[in-house]
């Protein structure tokens, strides 16, 4: 790109980060081959990290947000894409993982998908990642809603394409979950819309403060804050909000999986801190309602249930998919601690849990693809055949279960630091026996994959293909990077952890 | 009592809004049948386009025109909002509709207890 | 000027002897599988390393004495959390043990592993030179962070050794010892570390220590200025509280009760359990706990608050009960396992004394268990290799028929008693010492209790080698019995890398009561605070 053209392209690169991957999934449909459609999709979402990095780099440098006001209609006329430090990261998290997965998605999904249906698959792909892009960028109440629910109808339509007749009854449950979520959501944000006449988020928080303070608003105000926070906490899989997870997990297609494992959750989380730092003011919130109390709950008891019953399962994706349920809930109790550690510790682990997670789906996706299942009895003994791919599910795991050394760690370490700060010394031991429980059903799966004798199916399995291999040891390798160099995660979240709180006080 | 009437009536349609609500959720909750869970969901998603449209409506109030004869008007965007909340409802209701009719071919049946009878661990 | 240079130079060597330290056995394990088709290279990649390891260690060693301490800040991975190593006359000496043992038992292991014909040796030799970068790591770690990550290298890359056969009860002790291990280092090593950082507002080992107690007067030690002013003030009964969480986090000192993972971990390869299990991976555990007591609470706040005054006990408690419970173990590496445990504690209760002149009696037994235990393991893995046994009552008069290898168990069990002419007596006679000088009397009765207890469960195996005759096999029970157990009389002496490496290290063991200083001038340093 010349350096005039990347002048007028600059400018516009927040439109561009959804404009990019919706016109992308709507060329891809015009691809009969998958093989076409895939190079597309690659193509892509390798141009999309490149964007969140520039803004992110751009954000970091001036320490102000970027403002894109679409049609040039300033808010709260009309709709703005704010890139502050906190969606900058995200928007990286998402992107790059979309990105990662992609090489990994040429033999998994041929495996997984009829020839026909695979341009079908990385079109809605395309959507989903749109939508979760979108989500992140919106500075707009109703915008969001809009993009959550393309990223929902496009992920329903991800978990049905799996193969098992069981992913079209998860992907219709979802479908129920979901859509009640987000629309108790929209009516949150009708109450607000009635209140203070705005959908903007900085508006809406500006015009907040003064109708608080009138107690024919009050009430209106706090229904809303009640069904915003049940209805994303829903689409994050909160405890108990969970139970649609678990199986939409297990039966979506593996790279499917992993990209939701690693992205979707996420930006649902992000849209709840947006919403309760940036527009409610936590500090509303703690006068008010017990919020803070309740999260703290919830969270710990995901954290603790979710683990075990992470501990009981037969099946990998499904005791991953509870694994994620817990490590929710390790992310909403930094968020309910809200102070600068906890906060970071938060932010931090959207990324941590990010990488490690979709780490050990990917492997899991391969060794879906070599022997067609990931149930314990199947993967008997299968480190020994398929020795690259479960070193790196181990070394993830191992990242999972917060070894010092590892991603998961420093996570870890922020959220015991913010539970310090904030006087409660009972949740540290809480947060680490919590990981204990991890140790258990990571430790399970690995003896079952290392040490138990080696299956009918196990026996005869190669070692997974390179294309396969990359994107997962990439991953893999950057669980232990971040455990080492903190300067993406750590020192980007204190960042817009100092945002966050700033935007209270 | 009679101002509590009328405090009612004033506000009906948003007694109508929380009716419509709670009876979509129940169908929700309450039937087996998949057909039945999503008509219930619609009337739930139906009830919020009450809530916007409720508020924006002002009586003997005008469509935005820019006029000094027109002094009160409707708020136009809670109606355009819900045009694309109502687009986002008929996605989602096709989407499920869709998933119901792959569901009947791959199980032979549509009732929620009878599916999770054939997969005992699809729970 | 020219003295300033030479010491800045000697510095940056020393810098680079800390990095080839961890990294020697690092491009082991990178090197070894490239080997795995040919055992003689693979075996030579490991003698190579751990030669050259030893090397390096002994070459750091005169600085040490001559007063060094050189620093190495590797990086910095947050705030507060520094990868960084700095060799200390402790850790000095707990690096030179690990690294000297490791070649002995390179050598033992090749012997071992060839002669049972174990599977995946590869995996084996791979897990083995990792353990050992993890123990360098955490000899040389200069704060806490570098320490529990360490710590956890050290537990994960032990992890598949213990379950190396693979089979029910291996995998079953696999569990134990991981969750027993992590366990404990992540519900109480983690918080405890947490918390310091929280009330010291740093992590280093520090000489007098980084906790302040409320109403003494900080220890103003060299280095310690800024740190010590930021710290928190903190009552006596938090100091206790937190060493409780250090003590009992540090489950690898098999302080009772988090003991249960050391015997289960005997179902190891007796390589493992020799080295890393009377050795690296305990003497990690009790290295740790000296470090945290000496550096990061200071022996004077600990011995004028009283914090620590219960450790006396519970180290007490675990000395005589862990004995008393070996009396009753008939399985060898049982024994010695339970044997492990008392002992470990002898190190703890040292520490818990808080004199400088116990201090010294921890640093002193630390290096006799070790040589001391190494060759009883490794003297349980020869009767094993050559005659298949695994019982004591199966010993009747097997002393004659492996002569070697049963004076070097002798010359073990004596050290293990505290008898002269072996190490393990100076290291008792220290801490005796300490403990009379100070009128501590608990201690005192501890340790000759425990005495009498070691010579009663070591004593009746050296009978049964050498006095008593081996019992004929009974006719009837031939055919039933695992074809090895009833010849009896075919075996000899083990393989020659095994009576090698056992002969070397009961020598040791004799050397170093002959010789002591090599050890006690580096525990004077540490006393001295560095």
């Amino acid at each position: 790109m010349s350096s005039s053209s990347w002048g007028t392209a600059e400018p516009h690169l927040p439109i561009l980060l959804v404009i990019v991957p919706l016109f992308g999934a709507l060329l891809v449909t015009f691809l009969r081959r998958g093989i076409l459609a895939w190079a597309l999709t690659l193509a892509v979402t390798f141009v999309l990290p490149l964007i969140a990095i520039t803004l992110l780099a751009k954000v970091l440098q001036t320490g102000q947000p970027i403002i894109y006001e679409i049609g040039n209609w300033p808010a709260p006329i009309g709709i703005v894409y704010k890139v502050d430090q906190l969606s900058a990261y995200v928007l990286c998290v998402i992107s790059v993982i979309g990105a990662v997965i992609m090489p990994f998605a040429r033999r998994s999904i041929g495996a997984e998908i009829q020839e026909s249906a695979q341009s079908w698959y990385y079109a809605v792909y395309l959507l989903c990642l749109t939508g979760l892009l979108g989500i992140v960028i919106t500075g707009d109440a109703f915008n969001a809603f809009v993009f959550l629910e393309i990223s929902s109808l496009a992920t329903y339509v991800l978990i049905a394409l799996g193969r098992h007749r069981r992913a079209l009854l998860s992907a219709y449950q979802y479908l129920i979950m979901g859509t009640i979520g987000a629309t108790l959501y929209i009516i949150g944000v009708g109450l607000l819309y009635v209140v203070t006449g705005t959908l903007n988020f900085d508006d809406m928080a500006t015009r907040l403060g003064p109708a608080i303070a009138d107690p024919g608003y009050r009430n209106a105000v706090l229904t809303a804050l009640g069904f915003i926070f049940v209805g994303v906490s829903l689409k994050l899989a909160l405890f108990p909000m969970h139970v649609w997870l678990p199986n939409a997990y297990a039966y979506a297609p593996s790279v499917a999986t992993a990209f939701l494992a690693g992205t979707a959750t996420k930006a649902a989380i992000y849209l709840f801190i947006r919403v309760i730092f940036s527009v409610f003011g936590i500090a509303l919130a703690i006068d008010s309602l017990p919020i803070p109390l309740v999260l703290i709950v919830l969270s710990i008891a995901a954290m603790f249930l979710a683990s075990f019953s992470a501990v009981f399962e037969e099946d990998a994706k499904r005791m991953l998919a509870y694994s994620s349920i817990a490590q929710v809930g390790y992310i909403m109790l930094g968020v309910a601690l809200a102070n600068q550690a906890s906060l970071t510790g938060s932010l931090a682990h959207i990324a941590n849990h990010a990488v490690m997670k979709t780490a050990l789906f990917l492997a899991l996706g391969a060794v879906f693809y070599r022997i067609g299942s990931v149930m314990y009895a199947d993967m008997a003994g299968i480190g020994r055949t398929m020795p690259l791919t479960m070193g790196a599910f181990a070394v993830a795991g191992i990242g999972l279960m917060g070894t010092p050394g590892t991603a998961g760690f420093i996570s870890k370490w922020y959220l015991g630091l913010g539970a310090i700060d904030a006087g409660h010394y009972s949740i540290v031991f809480m947060i680490v026996a919590s990981s204990l429980i991890s140790v258990i059903y990571i430790g399970r799966i690995t003896e079952v994959v290392w040490f138990r004798a080696p299956s009918e199916s196990a026996k005869t399995a190669k070692e997974a293909p390179l294309s396969m291999l990359i994107p997962l040891w990439l991953l893999a390798g950057a669980t232990v990077y971040l455990g080492f160099d903190t300067q993406a995660t750590v020192d980007v979240s204190a960042k817009a952890a100092e945002v966050l709180l700033g935007g209270i006080r | 009592m009679i101002e509590t009437l009328e405090k009612f009536a004033n506000h009906y349609n948003f007694f109508i809004t929380i009716f419509l609500m709670i009876s979509g959720l129940f169908i929700v909750i309450a039937r087996g049948n998949l057909i039945k869970k999503l008509i219930g969901l619609s009337l739930f998603q139906t009830s919020v386009y009450l809530l916007y449209l409720t508020p924006a409506k002002i009586l003997n109030a005008t469509a935005p025109i820019y006029d000094k004869h027109y002094a009160t008007y409707s708020n136009p965007l809670p109606h355009v909002l819900m045009l694309t909340a109502i687009v986002v409802g008929v996605a989602t209701i096709a989407l499920g509709l869709a998933l119901v009719v792959r569901i009947k071919e791959a199980y032979g049946t549509i009732e929620e207890d009878e599916i999770f009878a054939k997969d005992p661990e699809a729970e | 000027m020219l003295t300033g240079l030479t010491a800045f130079s000697q510095d940056m060597s020393s810098g680079d002897l800390i990095i080839a330290a961890m990294l020697i056995p690092t491009a082991a394990a990178l090197l070894i599988p490239l080997f795995h088709r040919s055992p003689n290279l693979r075996e030579a990649v490991t003698l190579i390393a751990a030669a050259s390891l030893a090397m390096v260690t002994w070459s750091l060693y005169p600085r040490i004495i001559a007063g060094a301490q050189p620093e190495l800040k590797v990086w910095e991975v947050a705030p507060g959390l520094d990868l960084a190593f700095k060799v200390e006359p402790l850790g000095m000496l707990f690096g030179l043990i690990a690294s000297t043992l490791w070649v002995v038992n390179s050598i033992y292991s090749i012997g071992y592993m060839r002669g049972n014909d174990e599977p995946r040796q590869t995996q084996f030799y791979v897990c083995f030179a990792v353990a050992i970068a993890a123990t360098m790591s955490l000899a040389f770690s200069a704060n806490l962070f570098t320490m529990f990550v360490a710590y956890e290298l050290l537990t994960l890359s032990t992890y598949p050794l213990v379950t190396h056969k693979a089979t029910p009860e291996a995998m079953k002790a696999g569990r134990v010892y991981l969750v027993l291990l992590i366990g404990t280092s992540m519900v109480l090593f983690l918080p405890a570390i947490l918390l310091t950082w929280a009330a010291a507002g740093t992590l280093d080992f520090t000489p007098g220590g980084i906790i302040v107690a409320q109403g003494l007067e900080p220890v103003q030690a060299l280095g310690a200025g800024d740190a010590v002013s930021k710290a928190i003030p903190l009552s006596p009964l938090l100091i206790g509280g937190l060493l409780f969480l250090f003590v009992f986090g540090i489950g690898k000192a098999a302080v009772m009760p988090v003991h249960f993972w050391l015997p289960a971990a005997m179902v190891a390869p007796t390589p493992v359990s020799a080295l890393l299990h009377a050795v690296a991976v305990v003497k990690a555990g009790v290295f740790s706990i000296l470090k945290v007591v000496v550096y990061i609470f200071g022996i004077d706040t600990l011995s004028q608050t009283g914090a620590g005054d219960w450790l006396v006990y519970v180290a007490g408690f675990t000395v005589i009960m862990a004995s008393i419970v070996a009396l009753r173990q008939d399985n060898l590496k049982k024994r010695l396992a339970f044997s492990t445990v008392s002992q470990l504690s002898y190190v703890v209760l040292a520490a818990a004394i808080l004199t400088p002149v116990s201090a010294i009696g921890a640093a002193m037994h630390i290096a006799a268990h070790a040589v001391s235990k190494i060759t009883l393991f490794f003297a349980a893995g020869s009767i094993y290799t050559a005659a298949h046994k695994t019982e004591i009552s199966q010993l009747n008069g097997i002393g004659w028929k492996m002569p070697w290898t049963m004076s070097a168990f002798a010359i073990g069990a004596l050290a293990m008693i505290g008898l002269p002419p072996t190490a393990g007596f100076l290291g008792k006679w220290f801490m005796l010492q300490g403990a009379v000088t100070t009128e501590q009397w608990f201690p005192v009765a501890v340790i000759v209790l425990s005495t009498v207890l070691n010579a009663g469960y070591f004593l009746p195996i050296l009978v049964r080698a050498f006095f008593l005759e081996a019992a004929p096999v009974p006719l009837h029970a031939a055919g039933a019995k695992n074809a090895n157990d009833t010849h009896h009389d075919d075996h000899g002496e083990a393989p020659f890398p095994i009576v090698l490496a056992l002969t070397i290290t009961a020598s040791m063991s004799v050397l170093l009561f002959l010789f002591p200083d090599v050890v006690l001038d580096l525990a004077k340093l540490m006393v001295a605070g560095g």
